[in-house]
């Protein structure tokens, strides 16, 4: 597969550059998938390059799109930030795709940002992000913190009564900017600010035995504590071997993760970990016809009934299948017509309902709940209604008077205050 | 199928009918079927409602019910509602039927009704009374636990009642202990309280701590002058105890205060009320500064009549404020109890604060015995035979990952550790002879070049690495009899893992020591450091010596990379994470020294938790300045904390 | 002292000519000012590499000619990257911000156009408020002098530090990597002030050349690096040339044999450090435009040994190697990390050079290390008359330079 993008990629090079946007009905139609296959990322975006690939060839044999085979272009960025923005206009100039798939990582998109607003492209990012960022050019099929942050926190006020809380992340933008939007959330909800305790350690972080003595500390004042855990990565692994090391059961303290799912915890022994929670818009437990579909058809396409398949997987589904019909729908696959299309589809969730595509490039979902199991799965114990993403928050006072309409206002960052467009290309 | 649902379906009209007769027509199906939407999907603030019903019917069954639906093994079938117990088996279920405990057939329809972690708590609290003499241990132990989650003044009587008859000695000391805990907030009379309260200044556990402040609770209040009749926690003064922001936030709250206009308030009205290009006869040119705004909002707030706020100045604010006090009072209105609360919590945070140190020192030895373990092998071979050996990290890695695949393929725990350990040792000391006869032998006269020609042998083993087992992380678990922690008391406590980590460092210094000191091997080693020309001419084989000198220090690091892997994970990075700092603890230590490189390890971890304890909230910072100040250390003491002296120090 | 100078480097105007032929190549073939045939993300990384060159160039003359193994030079690099990616973000966002802010009904008061520039590039890691650290940063001329004087004192102090109290050989390749640490330590927490993970991004776009198109802003870049190039190589072809070439050269072979000669030895490594460290701080500024963003992960450790290991391969102690090393090494890598390298099927295996590369480089550097302490610019000495004085010194830069045999002694150097 590789070797043969590679050739037509060199092909491509020496050919290339001075013709510019081809005409979109050109076959085939080329998906651009840009996910880090070596380095640090690769274990978590080679899973999603794969899931591209199945659903590509899903699709092809469905009959393509307007007559049209798809061609997944897939390129490296190996894990390397400035990489990505190389390879996005590589994918954009060289390559001419009509659509990338890609993106796991904040900065990784920041990176990528400036190149496909200049070249007009189009991205579907499919993981759960900070969001304070609206780009005419992508579409976060992932969740917002409204979608997984604030319900998870709500959870834990009305559910579990919690009454302080600490705030434990990766030193990194996205918990950053989610415990800062949760603090900001969980005063007017009525928390005082002295029982918030925020702690940001960096990646990787293995020494976590002050800390979980710390958070153990917490309840000296007789207040229910409870942990929002925005920990990324290897490090949540040293944590819970600590956490059940002291003997934190989550009935004293519970742990609420937003980027622990089913592939981070096959690493992990998770018999002490039972009752700990996590929040996504998906879980593999979830009990549905299309997710059985969409699981064996996983399993089939990677030959291991052992893969498990996580959220960003159902965000690039539900992305890709619109996608597809609003290229259907526009008749043709080139940029702008296809985000016209995009605003309003709809697509069943593999949770049950349906997603729908906002103005402000974001889904409406439902967020659900779960509770780790000793076999590494998720008991989801609540699933709220669609929940619509949200691009700007509205619990930072700098945030709360912005809105995103690309539809009708046809600005990303609007001030509702001075009914002004602040900008049109995003944040980077 | 359908002949097992109509079986199950007779089953459960026939038999809890039976049942009724007995109870005057009320059976658990039918309480339960009352509040059938609430115990399906139960909700923290309405579950009581249920559980009140459900004791108060005086059932046999209900404390059977409520454990088993806390335990989420109450399970509802959708076709007509009705609750049932119910075991998986086969596609299906086996029923049992709630009121008579009579199996009731199977059926595939069922719903597992999950009660979540909050409504767990409420029922465990329910379930006080059925469990707290029940003869099995573990229920005690759990109502307990219940007490200890959700405290409340109704317990006490059961409890106190309870401990009596209490056989275990551990639980009954618990249940007394809980029993002050709860005196001590809900005794009837002002001296039982003060004499509970008293009795927990001795402890020093999170329960006793949270009774105390839950005693000593209290809010901010603002007022005109102090009341009389408040029991008054302290008196706060603007500016040092508040800032002067928040001390008006409180009067603006309290109704004491006109509320100030913010900023945007002021451009908001301002903006819709330009009138030819001038708001309140100011020019809208010249509202580009705060003070131009303050004018025209002045000059505006005259016209409007609307209840716009208005704007406070600093000398508004300032006399508002110094018409006002600000204190914080107690929520407990009885002096004598908050006076005893607050001396005994006095003493209790001072008898915490003295075991956090205890315990911050704990985690810090613990945390030199790691550096020291991972340093050790490399003070062997840069300190002794002045080698630097950058893939010495990767040695760590490939320990670990020996003792990953030893887990694979022999599944128990404790005789996994027990091979791995060894093989660990022998996998690495051959790496390393291999890579000390291959490479570094010829770079002796070229250290620089061994940096970089053992940096190379590290890029390539890392990504062997992650070529062989991929880059997520791989789990090496410990064995049962390492779970769990030392607990000295509710505060000092220590993973037993750190400590297995620490007693393995320990006998590696002991164990090179002999070795070093009191072998032959040791001597001939000493003796090529020193001087290798010599040591050939005394009919030493340096090439040899160095070779298994090499070998063993790599082999360290194989089995320190087994340690780490047990308590923190494996990857294809993790000698990466540890290169750096073993590399400065064997310099701050002091080269060519065992006890230097345990100084150093004991320097470096001390100072990254001392670092930490005052920054908690920032570990990476901690590591930062901890590097700032090793750089500054080797500046001064360029040799190390132990330098050695005299011909052995060499050049 | 110009025309001795050069007659005698000959290799200089070589260079010279090669890098001005290269320029003009890739000017004629690029989009904004050619036929087009190279794309202009290959223009970026052209211009990349060329910059890669000039601080291998500098590591070269630390390295290879001073006997100074620093480990620590990406940091300066990355340093005159914050430095001119500050002025851009700054710069880049106050435009968008005023006109925005102009929009309104009422003018901003100047505080208002502050808060509203902060929240935008600190909005992302979910501050507001500009650090101490970026007072400078609406200035472009303030922030050239940064890129230039940060680098510049931070090297100042720690040489003088270091070298004050006599670290050398590995001590002080190890205290440098450790100061690479702290500082990427210190840059990935948000606390500091530089968006920590995230680092500064959307630098490609410069203010006030919005309208421009990134095939011209491209190519520009890429002749500021080629100039950039030119004359640091020329400018250390001066330093390594004449009696201070003598001296510095002196140093690396025995150190205090030039101490005992009479020489200030500290004085002349502070100079080469301090220079080599300017150099640095300058091709990072020029770098990190091109790449679009900047953030700690590129001032790693490891980024700093990647530089030594291109010095290496390319040739230690001869100016061009550096630079052919820094760009057949740095190309050669994106070529094969980017699946430009076909697979390799072995029936049973399938080599798949993403995956096998750092393998193949790791094992490569040791037999280079091993076998051809030259590096591939010792190629040159077997098709051209070695006209350079016969030094002993290929072997490196560390005592006993002079052993040519294991076990051979060389008297020790004493710490007087």
């Amino acid at each position: 597969m590789t070797s043969k993008f590679s050739l037509t990629s060199l092909a491509a090079a020496a050919l290339v550059a001075g013709a510019g946007a081809a005409a979109a009905q050109d076959c085939p139609i080329k998906v651009g998938v840009l996910h880090s296959l070596s380095g640090t990322m690769a274990i978590s975006e080679t899973t999603l390059k794969d899931t591209m690939e199945m659903l590509v060839a899903q699709q092809n044999e469905a009959g393509g799109v307007l007559g049209c085979d798809l061609e997944a272009v897939v390129v490296d960025p190996a894990s390397d930030w400035p990489l990505f923005a190389e390879k996005a206009r590589e994918l954009l100039t060289v390559h001419e795709v009509d659509v990338i798939f890609g993106n796991w990582t904040s900065v990784s998109r920041k990176s990528v940002l400036p190149v496909i607003e200049e070249l007009n492209g189009l991205l579907f990012y499919p993981v759960q992000y900070e969001g304070e960022e609206s780009s005419k050019n992508v579409f976060y099929t992932g969740a917002a913190p409204n979608q997984q942050a604030i319900p998870a926190t709500d959870y834990f006020l009305e559910e579990l009564g919690v009454e302080k809380f600490a705030l434990l992340g990766t030193d990194y933008v996205y918990p950053r900017t989610t415990n800062n939007i949760l603090e900001s959330y969980l005063k007017d909800n009525g928390i005082a600010e002295e029982d918030i305790f925020v702690n940001y350690t960096p990646f990787g972080h293995s020494d976590w035995a002050t800390i979980v003595a710390d958070v153990v500390a917490l309840g000296a004042d007789g207040k229910q504590v409870g942990v929002i855990s925005t920990i990324n990565g290897d490090a949540n692994i040293g944590f819970y071997k600590e956490l059940a090391a002291a003997g934190v059961s989550a009935d004293d303290i519970p742990v609420v993760a937003f980027s622990v799912g089913e592939e981070e915890l096959s690493g992990l022994d998770t018999s002490n970990l039972e009752g700990h929670l996590a929040a996504w818009n998906y879980f593999m437990s979830a009990d549905t016809p299309e997710n059985a579909e969409f699981i064996e058809a996983w399993h089939a396409f990677i030959g291991n009934e052992d893969r498990v398949t996580n959220d960003p997987m159902e965000a690039h589904y539900i992305g890709f299948n619109m996608w597809v019909n609003a290229v259907e729908q526009a008749g043709t696959a080139e940029v702008d017509a296809v985000r016209d299309a995009m605003y309003g589809q709809t697509f069943p969730n593999l949770t049950g309902g349906t997603a729908e595509m906002l103005v402000n490039h974001h889904l409406s979902k439902p967020v659900l709940i779960g509770e780790i199991r000793a076999d590494g799965q998720f008991d989801i114990i609540s699933q709220t209604e669609p929940v619509p993403g949200d691009a700007w928050t509205d619990f930072l006072p700098e945030s709360a008077v912005l809105t995103s309409d690309w539809k009708e206002l046809g600005c990303g960052m609007y001030n509702t205050e001075t009914e002004t467009c602040v900008q049109l290309t995003s944040n980077y | 199928m359908l002949r097992a649902l109509l079986f199950a379906l007779a089953l459960c009209i026939c038999l809890p009918s039976a049942r009724a007769q007995q109870s005057g027509g009320e059976t658990l199906q039918s309480v339960l079927q009352r509040h059938a939407e609430e115990v399906a999907d139960p909700g923290r603030r309405s579950v009581g409602t249920v559980i009140e019903d459900l004791v108060a019917s005086g059932l046999p069954g209900v404390s059977e019910f409520l454990e088993r639906w806390q335990n989420k093994g109450v399970f509802v079938r959708e076709s007509d509602g009705l609750f049932f117990y119910a075991e998986p088996q086969g596609n299906g279920y086996a029923l049992t039927d709630i009121s008579t405990l009579e199996p009731a057939g199977t059926a595939s329809d069922m719903t597992e009704i999950r009660p979540n972690g909050g409504v767990r708590r409420v029922i465990g609290a329910a379930l006080v009374q059925f469990q707290l003499s029940d003869p099995d241990r573990a229920r005690r132990v759990a109502a307990l636990d219940a007490i200890e989650r959700s405290p409340d003044a109704d317990q006490i009587d059961p409890l106190t009642q309870s401990i009596e008859n209490e056989p275990d000695p551990a639980i009954k000391r618990r249940k007394e202990r809980l029993a002050g805990n709860l005196a001590a907030r809900f005794a009837d009379t002002t001296e039982e309280r003060v004499a509970a309260i008293e009795r927990l200044s001795s402890e020093l556990d999170v329960q006793t701590r949270s009774v105390l402040n839950l005693v000593l609770a209290s809010t901010a209040r603002a007022a005109p002058s102090l009341p009389e009749d408040a029991n008054i926690a302290r008196v706060l003064t603007p500016g040092t105890d508040i800032t002067e922001a928040e001390a008006y936030a409180r009067l603006v709250a309290a109704d004491l205060a006109p509320p100030a206009a913010s900023p945007d308030q002021i451009k908001a009205l301002l903006t819709s009320n330009i009138v030819d290009g001038r708001v309140g006869g100011v020019p809208v040119g010249q509202l580009n500064t705060d003070d131009g705004r303050a004018r025209a909002y002045a000059a505006l707030i005259d016209d409007v009549d609307t209840d716009v706020p208005a704007l406070v100045t600093n000398e508004t604010r300032a006399a508002a404020l110094s018409n006002h006090v600000f204190f914080e009072e107690y929520a407990e209105p009885d002096p004598a109890i908050t006076d005893a609360a607050r001396a005994a919590l006095d003493e209790v945070e001072a008898r915490v604060a003295r075991n956090q140190m205890l315990d911050i020192s704990l985690d810090a030895l613990s945390l030199a015995s790691i550096y020291f373990l991972a340093a050790i092998g490399l003070a062997v071979t840069f300190g002794v035979m002045g080698v630097i050996n950058m893939a010495h990290g990767e040695f760590i890695m490939m320990g670990a990952y020996t003792g990953y695949v030893v887990q694979q393929i022999i599944p128990d725990y404790t005789a996994s550790l027990l091979v791995a350990l060894p093989l660990a040792f022998a996998v690495t000391f051959a790496a390393g002879v291999a890579m000390e006869r291959l490479v570094i032998r010829h770079l002796y006269h070229r250290p620089l070049e061994t940096l970089l020609a053992t940096f190379g042998i590290s890029i390539a083993l890392q990504q062997l690495a992650k070529n062989i087992f991929g880059t997520q992380a791989r789990p090496l678990t410990s064995p049962g009899w390492l779970d769990g922690a030392w607990v000295i008391n509710d505060v000092v406590q220590i993973a037993n893992i750190r400590i297995a980590i620490f007693v393995l460092a320990l006998l590696f210094l002991g164990l090179i020591l002999f070795i070093l000191n009191k072998t032959r091997l040791g001597l001939e080693v000493r003796a090529v450091t020193q001087n290798p020309g010599m040591a050939a001419s005394m009919g030493i084989n340096p090439g040899r010596i160095n070779m298994l000198t090499f070998g063993m220090g790599s082999g360290i690091a194989g089995i320190a990379g087994v340690a780490i892997g047990l308590y923190a994970k494996v990857t294809s990075e993790m000698g990466a994470d540890y290169i750096v700092q073993s590399f400065m603890t064997v310099v701050v230590g002091g080269v060519g020294n065992v006890w230097g490189t345990l100084a150093g390890a004991t320097l470096i971890g001390g100072l990254q938790k001392g670092i930490e304890w005052f920054n908690p909230s920032n570990t990476l910072a901690a590591q930062t300045y901890m590097i700032l100040f090793i750089i500054l250390f080797i500046q001064f003491r360029p040799k190390g904390i132990v330098a050695l002296k005299g011909r052995a120090a060499g050049d | 002292m110009t025309q001795g100078f050069l007659s005698k480097n000959p290799s200089v105007l070589w260079f010279l000519a090669i890098l001005g032929l290269f320029t003009v190549v890739v000017t004629v073939l690029a989009e904004a000012t050619g036929i087009g045939l190279l794309s202009t993300s290959f223009i970026k990384t052209l211009g990349k590499t060329l910059c890669l060159c000039l601080i291998a160039v500098a590591m070269d003359v630390v390295w290879g000619y001073c006997g100074i193994l620093s480990l620590g030079h990406f940091a300066f690099f990355g340093i005159g990257g914050y430095a001119i990616g500050m002025w851009l973000m700054y710069a880049r966002t106050e435009i968008i911000v005023t006109e925005s802010l102009a929009a309104a009904a009422i003018p901003p008061t100047p505080s208002e156009i502050e808060n509203a520039i902060g929240t935008q590039i600190f909005g992302v890691v979910g501050s507001s408020d500009f650090p101490a650290l970026w007072a400078f940063s609406d200035s472009l001329f303030l922030q050239l002098l940064m890129v230039v004087l940060v680098p510049g004192l931070l090297a100042l102090v720690f040489g003088w530090l270091a070298f004050r109290s006599r670290v050398t050989g590995v001590y002080l390749s190890i205290l440098t990597q450790a100061m690479t640490l702290a500082l990427s330590l210190y840059l990935f927490q948000n606390d500091s002030g530089l968006r920590g993970n995230n680092g500064l991004s959307g630098l490609q776009n410069l203010p006030g050349l919005e309208d421009t198109p990134q095939s011209v802003v491209s190519i520009g870049f890429f002749w500021a690096s080629a100039l950039a190039l030119a004359m640091g190589y020329v400018l250390f072809a001066w330093v390594v040339s004449g009696k201070m070439g003598s001296v510095i050269r002196g140093i690396r072979d025995n150190e205090s044999r030039v101490r005992f000669l009479g020489y200030h030895v500290e004085s002349y490594k502070l100079f080469v450090f301090t220079l080599t460290a300017i150099v640095s701080g300058i091709a990072g500024a020029l770098y990190y435009p091109q790449a679009g963003i900047i953030n700690p992960a590129e001032i790693a450790p490891i980024a700093s040994i990647y530089l030594a290991v291109w010095v290496a391969i390319g040739g230690r102690g001869r100016l061009y190697g550096a630079v052919i090393g820094a760009a057949f090494v740095s190309l050669l890598s994106s070529w094969f990390t980017g699946g430009g390298a076909p697979s390799i099927p072995l029936g049973f295996y399938t080599i798949n050079w993403t995956d096998w590369w750092l393998v193949l480089l790791g094992l490569s550097f040791v037999l280079v290390t091993l076998f051809a302490p030259k590096g591939i610019g010792g190629l040159f000495d077997y098709i051209t008359i070695n006209r350079a004085p016969q030094r002993v010194g290929d072997f490196g830069p560390d005592k006993g330079a002079l052993r040519r045999e294991e076990g051979q002694q060389e008297p020790e150097e004493r710490r007087p």
